[in-house]
């Protein structure tokens, strides 16, 4: 069951590079052609930017994804006794080193896992989280972020989200690339065919807003592209490590009940949480990060009761 | 031509006996592994005891009774023989311990009091410790007993003296693994 778990992202990992790259290489040739009247020029400088960029996201994915979230790192059993000893207690059943804690100082309960594999995870609660669940209920949302860590779910994720981060920087950088390329009081005679630079200008007003719009929407089709069956599978192994799979549904059902959205959240890392941090309501479920609560207490209901 | 044949054959022979041979050092090991952690949590637990006794003790000393319990049951832990001898005298420690904390609630002295509430997060610390651990070794247990009876392995555990190793019998209400049906 785990292995195959392990399988099924290793493969996913390859899609994820297959259809950023493709993503990559349209941005780059754009680039290419618009800024250098030189397609391949273009691609190969973005497709080393990005490379770079996602390389550094990659092995800084913790510390990164943790400053953007706020969190603060829990360096000792004393300072949160029980949620240092339950995650010790999970990783022995799981057979996993020990990650690193952090917590995120925030009311709206939430949690997540992050990191590039089970030697270098790290697992953090909102402070939220940590004061309205009992015992029970932490070990059960533990159990789903460490089944995340065990599966490699968390992999695929930071590899996305390094990827996704990439485009959105350069989504930003052509969004803003009209100041350095075109200064208020450039008045060279460029050779485009003769359209004014205030023309060019809002050609290029409209892409940087295009892709700055763009941006979070790749990112969302990336989460689309993990699947939201990651989260049904981590709550059906978390219920298996704890051997009790009631504490993660009345945990689930105590966030079902908290409507309020996290205050500072990073779009990129939204799909990291147990539950959707920003609370939004989709008219379709097709952009939704996480499938509805009630489906997944009923899932694991079904599967255990 | 066919020697080299030979050759390569018990060269892979050599290969499959050695990582079954390995795979049953790994399931015996990680069960042991468990065993001790068991004893480990076990010992941790009964040195917490005499801290919360006299803890106890200043706040509600009118509950002599509950506590002489509590030393009893503690005595029973370290001086049991076997592991399984231990568990089951900690399971009955887990009981009484229930109750002190129980006690507490109508102590909001004892409550408020710190070293109460560390002693009271270390004492359920090592008690789901030593269930998660003890769950696991059974389930190690049961990888390892079976792949000791079963062939290709069955050969292996005769060769090298592979013994059976005996489940740690569950109290009355304990959680069994959840079926996943899917």
């Amino acid at each position: 069951m785990i292995y195959q778990q392990i399988d099924r992202n290793k493969r996913k990992t390859y899609l994820i590079f297959t259809v950023f790259f493709i993503i990559l290489a349209g941005i780059g040739s754009f680039i290419g052609d618009f800024f250098m009247d030189n397609i391949w020029g273009g691609l190969i400088i973005t497709l080393i930017v990005a490379l770079v960029y996602t390389l550094i996201t990659y092995f800084q994915s913790t510390n990164i994804v943790m400053q953007m979230n706020g969190a603060k790192k829990v360096n000792s059993a004393e300072e949160a006794p029980d949620l240092w000893h339950i995650v010790e207690d999970l990783t022995m059943v799981a057979d996993i080193p020990f990650p690193d804690i952090y917590i995120i100082k925030d009311d709206s309960p939430n949690a997540f896992a992050t990191g590039r594999d089970p030697d270098h995870a790290a697992v953090a609660v909102t402070s939220g989280l940590y004061k309205m669940m009992n015992r029970e209920e932490l070990e059960g949302v533990l159990a789903h972020e460490i089944s995340h860590v065990k599966n490699y779910d968390i992999r695929v994720s930071t590899i996305s989200i390094a990827l996704s981060s990439a485009i959105i920087f350069l989504s930003y950088l052509i969004g803003n690339a009209y100041r350095f390329v075109l200064p208020f009081n450039d008045d060279r005679d460029r050779n485009s065919g003769g359209g004014s630079w205030v023309a060019i200008r809002a050609v290029l007003w409209l892409i940087g807003i295009v892709f700055l719009i763009l941006g979070p929407f790749i990112a969302s089709i990336v989460q689309l592209a993990i699947s939201r069956n990651r989260e049904y599978l981590a709550d059906v192994s978390g219920a298996e490590l704890t051997r009790n799979p009631q504490g993660l549904i009345n945990a689930l059902e105590k966030l079902k009940d908290s409507t309020k959205p996290m205050k500072k959240v990073d779009e990129a890392s939204a799909s990291l949480y147990i539950d959707d941090p920003l609370k939004k309501k989709h008219f379709t479920h097709m952009f939704d990060t996480h499938p509805p609560l009630d489906d997944r207490i009923a899932a694991l209901k079904k599967s255990f009761m | 031509m066919s020697t080299i044949i030979i050759v390569v054959v018990v060269i892979v022979l050599a290969f499959i006996y050695a990582g079954l041979y390995n795979n049953l050092v790994r399931y015996r090991n990680r069960a042991r592994e468990f065993s001790s952690q068991i004893g480990v949590q076990l010992k941790r637990r009964t040195d917490l005891i005499p801290n919360l006794v006299e803890t106890v003790k200043g706040y509600a000393s009118h509950e002599k009774e509950t506590l002489s319990k509590v030393v009893e049951l503690r005595n029973n832990v370290t001086n049991a023989g076997s592991l399984q001898e231990k568990v089951d005298a900690d399971n009955q420690l887990t009981g009484v311990l229930r109750q002190v904390f129980a006690l507490s609630e109508s102590y909001p002295d004892l409550k408020a009091n710190q070293e109460f509430g560390r002693l009271m997060e270390e004492l359920s610390n090592t008690e789901n410790k030593v269930s998660y651990a003890r769950q696991a070794y059974n389930s190690q247990v049961q990888l390892y007993d079976t792949a000791i009876e079963t062939f290709p392995r069955n050969i292996i555990a005769k060769i090298h003296g592979f013994k059976r190793m005996d489940f740690l019998q569950i109290p009355e209400a304990e959680t069994e693994v959840p079926k996943v049906k899917f």
